[in-house]
């Protein structure tokens, strides 16, 4: 599904991101994990074409995506959510639904029709599945966080996508938000056999869904594989689960 | 209950502003009308895509170079110089968005300021075209012959036959307006207001939309000069300078940038305003910036925000149901679960 070749990103002389390798197979759910400042975040912009690599390739659907703007990524079926919540936050909670499915299915260039009635069904549905199908008429900025990372969820969801890059998905949730999100996503991921590639710093929420693991530390990956086989990786519980030697 | 059909009411309500028969009214009128319309263009960029530009008077000055020289020099018929004015202001519209549309926030903002400015320079200095300094004085009026032979219209003065051309012409502008806000297209706009870096996550080339907004708005900004520089009967560079810029500016956070009709309540008041306080006081700019100062901190909505949330309470307790026009709410029925 996403192949990324030895990717590498520097910052005035500093490495973020250095020379990785990385695939994901359709309908995998996968984590990338890693102490603050291992290059998560780097790492995730340039997948979602947010950064251009200084060097390395990536492939979605063996496609060459390297450097390609997010606005084509979204239309080629990869969809993202983002750490901080990312909504309309003047638009109600359907019309940030809505507004998504017009522009991915390129209707936004009509500015003679009327926007209120486009994909009405399709748009309820999606809430409805969501759980916010009796905060559709709300303002978005109004609801509270989870809600609002729901919303996000709906947006990228609109985007039809085969391909969905969460970063910290559930940063900033109390424990019962936490495990609903995570019920939510991996419902949906199957229902719609979707891809799933999160960051996130939550040990508990990585291991119980993730069906594979790469663990970044100081821009390099140093494990990669299925989660029984990092926990037990000696690298990672060195650097990362701060035992000692 | 059925809702008022306000904007029905207030262009019938206009249009008699010629039975007044005074002069000074329709003057007036005229003013705000057409100057209402420069501003409901530029709100297309401040309150719908969130682009603040401090050089929207290039293209209202473009707009009019380009009516008042055909009309005046090549003998032109009113509507194709009204139309060319529009569409070259909308040519330069694209031409420098183009540049101004890769810079971001204040960047973004100085350059339509600085494209603005060449404009007028141009304006200032080209003698044989522009007339310079002194300008393009005697712009015609447009024949209107057949208003003249009207029955009632008959008897009214060239000034008003020429305010009420204007008005059907704006009316039209703002028809056009609402439907292009109320399109998808439109709703991408307020998407890349909102977020511009989830608008591009969504599939939205946000360079691209405000590229085209900034073009429409352009183009209607042209029409509004146009209709002015024939108003006004002459063109100078003053339409192309900066303080030109800030009035729309000013009329829009006055009337309420976050509503469809704020700029033109903005722009009727802000010459209404003008008109007073002038006849009091000197200190005309002194009284306006009190006025904007009081606004941004007790009205952050302007006047029509302020209107409307008031509306919108007073129907809530009353409980006659409705809502106010910022929340809407569309009805949502739940598929067949």
């Amino acid at each position: 599904m996403l192949e990324v070749h030895g990717i590498s990103k520097s910052f005035d002389g500093f490495t973020a991101v250095d020379r990785v390798d990385f695939s994901i197979a359709r309908g995998e759910i996968a984590a990338v994990i890693g102490p603050n400042g291992a290059g998560k975040s780097t790492f995730f912009n340039l997948i979602t074409g947010h950064l251009r690599p200084d060097v390395g390739r990536i492939l979605l659907k063996e496609r060459d995506i390297t450097g390609a703007p997010p606005h084509r990524l979204s239309l080629l079926g990869m969809g993202r959510s983002f750490q901080r919540t990312n909504i309309f936050p003047k638009l109600t909670v359907f019309e940030n639904v809505q507004a998504a499915f017009i522009t991915h299915r390129r209707r936004g260039a009509n500015f003679w029709g009327r926007s209120d009635r486009l994909y009405r069904a399709e748009t309820e549905a999606l809430l409805v599945s969501l759980g916010l199908a009796d905060k559709a008429g709300v303002l978005s900025g109004t609801l509270s966080h989870g809600n609002q990372k729901q919303v996000e969820l709906g947006i990228a969801l609109a985007c039809d996508p085969e391909i969905l890059l969460l970063d910290e998905p559930t940063a900033g949730m109390s424990a019962a938000e936490t495990r609903e999100t995570i019920r939510l996503l991996e419902r949906i991921a199957t229902e719609r056999s979707l891809t799933l590639l999160f960051t996130e710093h939550d040990m508990e929420v990585v291991f119980s869904i993730a069906q594979k693991i790469a663990v970044l530390h100081q821009g390099r990956l140093i494990a990669e594989g299925k989660p029984e086989a990092v926990q037990q990786n000696v690298d990672v519980r060195r650097v990362y689960l701060g035992e000692r030697h | 209950m059925r809702r008022m059909p306000w904007t029905l009411v207030v262009f019938a309500a206009l249009l008699v502003v010629p039975l007044i028969g005074s002069r000074f009214y329709t003057f007036v009128a005229t003013d705000i009308v057409i100057v209402s319309l420069f501003a409901m263009s530029l709100n297309l960029l401040l309150g719908y895509t969130g682009l603040v530009s401090f050089g929207h008077a290039a293209y209202f000055g473009i707009g009019a170079y380009a009516c008042a020289l055909l009309m005046k020099s090549a003998n032109a018929p009113f509507l194709p110089s009204l139309l060319a004015g529009g569409l070259m202001a909308a040519a330069f519209a694209l031409l420098f968005g183009f540049f101004c549309v890769r810079l971001t926030r204040i960047y973004f903002a100085m350059l339509t300021l600085a494209f603005a400015q060449i404009v007028w320079a141009i304006c200032f200095k080209w003698n044989d075209l522009t007339g310079g300094e002194q300008g393009l004085p005697n712009v015609p009026y447009p024949s209107m012959e057949l208003m003249g032979s009207a029955p009632i219209l008959g008897n009214f003065r060239v000034g008003d036959h020429y305010y009420l051309t204007s008005l059907v012409i704006v009316a039209l502008c703002f028809a056009a307006l609402r439907r292009i806000v109320d399109s998808p297209f439109g709703r991408v706009l307020t998407v890349i207001r909102d977020n511009p870096e989830r608008a591009q996550f969504i599939g939205v080339n946000v360079r691209a939309y405000q590229l085209a907004a900034f073009v429409v708005a352009g183009f209607f900004a042209g029409i509004s000069g146009s209709l002015f520089g024939i108003f006004n009967r002459g063109v100078f560079p003053d339409f192309a300078f900066w303080t030109k810029s800030a009035e729309p500016l000013i009329m829009t956070i006055l009337g309420g940038m976050g509503s469809f009709w704020g700029p033109a309540v903005g722009a009727a008041a802000f010459i209404v305003l003008n008109q007073q306080i002038t006849s009091y006081t000197e200190y005309w700019p002194l009284t306006m910036g009190t006025v904007l100062i009081v606004l941004l901190f007790v009205f952050p909505g302007g006047i029509a925000g302020t209107l409307s949330g008031i509306v919108a309470r007073a129907r809530a307790r009353s409980g006659r149901g409705g809502t106010s026009e910022p929340v809407r709410q569309p009805r949502l029925v739940k598929p067949n679960a």
